[in-house]
């Protein structure tokens, strides 16, 4: 039973992180309807970054918050430079460019850091929480970070003119025109949020993942399983969807013989394979009509 | 009467088709016109023109100012609230939102919370409804919202694109009532699209017949509903 407990709460710990790449990944879908492939990579980025400043000898909370101003002006710069002249272009022409974003990140990463393994620091230690071996001080962290920022999200989107502005444009485009919204911002502003929340999740993940180029693959495709199982269209379903997905991993791991780490992936991709079979629109999604 | 609007050889695309060929009209400050023509005849195209939704060439003044060259959003700033057919309703938020995103440009907070206060004395079922996300609304509901949502601009200009679309007789007719209510009492100058011809010359005093992309017939609209050759040819009725 302890031992159920405790894997559950793991679950919720990493499920927090997919939680906040799955809500990345739906900001940018409802406000230009692709999969921003790219997500993990600039998280990856952003989180080199804290840590080059942590290197500097900037303090933890100082680095964090410095990165999530560099990360929300990084992601409005890559909306304005590669994807608002994409905005018109095919489904291909976009996917190309998320793969080029992804590669180019990640090599110039590498290149700038190099591909070895670094530790990352913790802000809350690795302790028991409250004295209890059920759940370590940084997976409580963890949690404790997610649920603040998803309230402040929450906050934002329902109870202020910016943020009424932003759903509007994202759900009725030419309508949001039509009361004065300049659209065009809006999607950038999405970016730069997405990014931000995405670099959150990236600093909280490094030290159970370590920090190296390749360290948000999993942590994405999570996302992603997260995203398309809550549904694409709803960033509460992403939410709850990462949850149960950080759950599902651990059980899985925990009590189906010879699943190990090794197939951790492959699990994640069959949750997205059977959640599309099944049920395209997810637990929260609305099915997508289109008029023709 | 100073021309708020005026249009030059106007010619609208869509693509390599050709939508209007050279329009020319003036609304009156204060005026509230119709146009009117049969499906395809360049209607629609006309406000989306107007507000920039289409390619265009030719000249639009609004007020004195070109708004060649302006966003949308920009255009609406300006004052011009624009009705789109089929509603534009932000189905997925409640009405109280729908109200305060027509209000979204706006600063004063305190007039635009007596705005909403105000609309829902135009429109009392819109009280009754106000956390209730306006897809849900009725046809007739969800057109009073429209215009409430236009009206929460405090536009100088109002476009309506076929506002009796759908909506059975009687609640066109309320609505019409609502539109020169606020057309005398609002000071708002109002350019309508109407098939509806019959209602819509009943409630205009100015009229314009398109047929093609082109202003064939111009004039007071009493004259125009009186005409009974331009009732049989352009108006079928």
């Amino acid at each position: 039973m302890e031992l159920f407990t405790n894997q559950i709460l793991a679950g919720i710990s990493t499920g927090a992180i997919y939680a906040c790449m799955a809500l990345a990944v739906v900001m940018i879908y409802q406000a230009i309807d692709h999969l921003n492939f790219a997500q993990g990579e600039m998280a990856m980025f952003s989180t080199f970054v804290s840590w080059q400043l942590m290197q500097w000898g900037v303090p933890y909370w100082g680095a964090f918050v410095l990165t999530l101003v560099f990360s929300f002006a990084g992601g409005i710069a890559i909306e304005r430079l590669l994807f608002k002249p994409l905005a018109k272009a095919p489904i291909l022409t976009n996917v190309a460019g998320f793969i080029a974003l992804y590669s180019i990140i990640n090599s110039v990463a590498g290149l700038i850091w190099d591909f070895t393994i670094k530790q990352y620091p913790t802000p809350f230690g690795s302790h028991p929480f409250l004295g209890s071996q059920l759940i370590s001080t940084h997976q409580a962290g963890m949690i404790g970070i997610t649920l603040i920022l998803l309230l402040l999200l929450f906050f934002f989107f329902r109870f202020t003119r910016m943020g009424l502005a932003m759903r509007a444009a994202a759900s009725l485009p030419e309508s949001a025109r039509l009361v004065g919204i300049n659209t065009s911002w809006m999607i950038a502003l999405g970016w730069g949020m997405a990014a931000a929340i995405g670099s959150i999740a990236g600093m909280m993940i490094a030290p159970v993942v370590f920090l190296e180029p390749n360290m948000m693959l999993g942590v994405l495709i999570y996302g992603f399983a997260a995203a398309v199982l809550g549904g694409l269209t709803s960033p509460f379903g992403a939410v709850v969807g990462g949850f149960l997905v950080g759950i599902f991993e651990n059980l899985v791991g925990t009590y189906i013989p010879g699943v190990g780490n090794e197939l951790k992936l492959p699990i994640a991709l069959a949750l997205i394979i059977t959640v599309l079979v099944v049920k395209p629109a997810g637990l929260f999604g609305r099915p997508i009509v289109k008029r023709v | 009467m100073t021309a708020m609007l005026n249009i030059k050889d106007l010619r609208a695309f869509y693509g390599q088709v050709q939508a209007l060929h050279g329009l020319n009209f003036d609304l009156n400050e204060g005026s509230l016109t119709t146009l009117l023509g049969a499906n395809g005849a360049g209607k629609t195209t006309t406000l989306r023109a107007i507000c920039n939704m289409v390619r265009t060439t030719g000249a639009i003044e609004f007020e004195g100012a070109p708004l060649a060259g302006r966003s949308t959003e920009n255009i609406v700033r300006l004052g011009i609230a624009h009705v789109p057919q089929g509603r534009g309703t932000f189905t997925t938020m409640t009405v109280e939102e729908n109200l305060q995103l027509g209000a979204i440009t706006r600063k004063d907070k305190a007039g635009v919370i007596s705005d909403i206060e105000r609309m829902y004395d135009h429109f009392p079922v819109l009280k009754q409804r106000y956390t209730q996300q306006a897809g849900t609304l009725s046809g007739g509901e969800q057109q009073m919202l429209a215009v409430a949502r236009a009206l929460m601009l405090r536009p100088r200009l109002m476009l309506l694109d076929e506002p009796s679309f759908g909506l059975a007789p009687l609640i066109v007719r309320d609505l019409f009532k609502i539109l020169g209510k606020i057309n005398r009492e609002d000071k708002v100058t109002i350019l309508v699209v109407e098939q509806n011809a019959q209602l819509a010359l009943e409630l205009a005093d100015q009229a314009y017949v398109i047929e093609t992309g082109r202003i064939v017939m111009a004039g007071n609209a009493k004259d125009i509903a009186n005409n009974e050759d331009v009732r049989k040819s352009y108006l079928g009725y």
